[in-house]
Formats: C-alpha cells, structure tokens, sequence
C-alpha cells in the first residue's frame, strides 16, 4: 500500500516536472523530489522577479535548480537549503517573506483593507435602507395595517 | 422647532453624503502617490544581502593563462573591486572604458570575474576592448556568482582591507557613479586600518 502511495506520488511530482523543468534530476526518493518540487516553487528568479525558479529558463534559474537539487542529495535541510540563498540574494529571494515587524504590511495589509471594505459595504447598505424605507405619519400606518388585516381576510 | 430640527437632520445626511463622493478620488490619489513613489524605484536595485559582510573567498584559473589558479586571498589586506563581466553582456562593453578610468587611478585592485562565458570569446574581447584587469578569474558555471549574488551582468562590487563588501552596484558603472561614488569610497577606504 504504502510502495503504491509512494508510486503515484512519484507519478504525479515527475509528471509536474516534465512539463515545468527541463532537466530532469533523479532523486534518492519521492520525499526528496518532493522537496525539490517545493523549494524550486518558493525561491524567485532574481533575474526574472515575477517567476519561481520553477518557472523560469533563464541560465541563473538553472544553476539556482541544479544547486537546490545537489544540496538536497549532499543531505541539507529545507531551512539551510533556504538559508544559503538569503545569504546570497536576501530575503527578496522568498516568495513567502518570513513574518517579522517590517513585512508585518504585507501580511496583514490585504486583511485589513478587506475589513475596511466591509465596514463601508454595511455602512452603505445601513444609509440606503434609511432612505429607501418611507417615513410614514401614524395615520398612515394604521391605514397600512388596515390594508394588511383586509388581505388576511 | 421641529421643523428646523428636521431640516438640520437633512442637511447632515447630505453633508455625510457628499464627504463619501470624495472617497473614491481620495482613494484614487492615495493610491496615485503610491503608484508614483513605485514608479522611481528601480525592481533590478535589490539590496545585497552581502554588504558588510566577509567577501566570499573563490579559487579559479585566471583568463590569462588557465593553468594558473587566482585565488581572492592574494587579496588580502588591500582595497579590491570586483567587477562582474561577459563578452556576451552588452552593457559590459558600455562600461568597459569606466572600469579602465577607474583602475588607472590606482584606488583598488580591479579584479574581473568572467562570469559563464567562452574563455576564447572573453580573451578575445579584452584584447579588443582593453584588459584593465590585474587578473580575470573564469567563473564558467557562474558558482562564484551565485556565492557573491550575481544575477544581473555587470555588477561591481567595492572590498576594503579586512575583505568585507563595503558596495555594490547593479548595472554598468557610469562615468557620473564612478566620480561621484566609487572614487570618494576607495579613497576613504584607502584612509582605513
């Protein structure tokens, strides 16, 4: 069961790679290509600052590929994988910039404008209900519900 | 009195309304600003992670004569640059005679690092352009460039005497960056311990 977990797993990471990679590396096994996959999706391409180094051809983005997998089968971890790159490119490098006071903006930002979006939805909507619902004498009311109590019958 | 409270209450309403019609263009302004701050920021200026830091130390054959292995350490205790170039980099070519300027005021020692390129093609280029090198060491896999952050060709990079980066620059060297920049750095640099 678990060798045939392990064979689709490695089915679905090396048909990924066909189609995004050129070179084709071989690993040890699926975990260690699945963390290539992984690394290889988070690091940019300094060279192309939109793309992963998955996605980019440029001649750094394969030799920045070809150095995360030969880190990966020297044995280093994930975080002295990244490490070696922040100390090379800085922390621009990660496409998920680690969470501390100055990029504090970047992750909060996009909640806090959708908090102040929603804010002025209900406000709008609170303001528009005002107007729109008629404003009617007493009179008027119990001739509405005069109405009413006619319908019912 | 009611009456004149009812028209008050209106009037408000239409104040609150009328300050909402000027959000969106405030928005618009914000964001305008922003945009335009963004627009005079140069994406290709990423700050080096490697200033105030030891100089990576490589080893590599010298253009010159391939036998001969130049080694960084031969480096030590002088102000040095390192100039990042290619015979297939055009903007190399633009900044080649500001490199030579600069080396002929013997502020640094100016090294090049041949960053992946045909070692025939770069002799070949520096025969034609002028070789302001103290030594050239070829970088062909560009692994030396990757341990110094190379990602965009020319890039030069400014080391004191204790072989810590003290600069870097993205992009050729102007004649404007060299007198305004680089000169008064590597005399201050020259000043130092």
């Amino acid at each position: 069961m678990k060798a045939l977990l392990y064979g689709l797993l490695l089915l679905v990471c090396g048909s990924g790679l066909a189609i995004a990679s050129m070179e084709t590396y071989r690993f040890e096994n699926a975990q260690q290509q699945a963390r290539y996959r992984v690394i290889i999706e988070t690091v940019r391409c300094t060279v192309c600052q939109g793309q992963t180094i998955a996605d980019s051809n440029a001649g750094l983005a394969q030799d920045l590929r070809q150095l995360v997998y030969e880190m990966i089968i020297d044995g280093h971890s994930d975080r002295e994988i990244y490490r070696f790159m922040v100390e090379r490119y800085g922390e621009m490098v990660l496409y998920r910039p680690p969470l501390k006071p100055s990029t504090i903006p970047l992750w909060i930002g996009p909640f806090v404008i959708l908090g102040v979006a929603l804010v002025a939805l209900v406000m709008i909507i609170r303001r528009r209900e005002r107007l729109l619902t008629p404003k009617l004498s007493s009179d008027e009311l119990q001739r509405a519900s005069q109405l009413l109590e006619q319908d019912k019958k | 009195m009611s009456e004149q409270e009812d028209r008050q209450t209106t009037s408000g309403e239409q104040q609150g309304v009328s300050w909402v019609r000027w959000l969106p263009l405030g928005i618009f302004l914000l964001l305008a600003v922003f945009l335009g701050i963004g627009l005079t920021l140069n994406p290709n200026e990423v700050p080096s992670p490697l200033i105030g830091k030891p100089a990576p130390a490589f080893e590599l054959p010298r253009l010159d004569n391939e036998q001969q292995i130049f080694s960084s350490s031969e480096l030590h205790g002088k102000v040095w640059l390192l100039n990042v170039w290619a015979s297939w980099c055009v903007s190399c070519r633009e900044e080649h005679p500001v490199i030579a300027q600069l080396a002929s005021t013997r502020l640094a020692e100016v090294i090049g690092l041949n960053y992946k390129d045909d070692s025939a093609d770069a002799r070949r280029w520096l025969a034609r352009f002028g070789d302001p090198y103290l030594a050239s060491a070829v970088d062909r896999e560009g692994r030396v460039g990757i341990d110094w952050g190379v990602y965009a060709v020319p890039e030069t990079f400014i080391i004191d005497k204790q072989g810590i980066v003290r600069y870097k620059h993205t992009g050729p060297v102007t004649v404007a960056l060299l007198n305004e920049k680089l000169i008064p750095l590597l005399k201050q640099l020259q000043e130092e311990g």
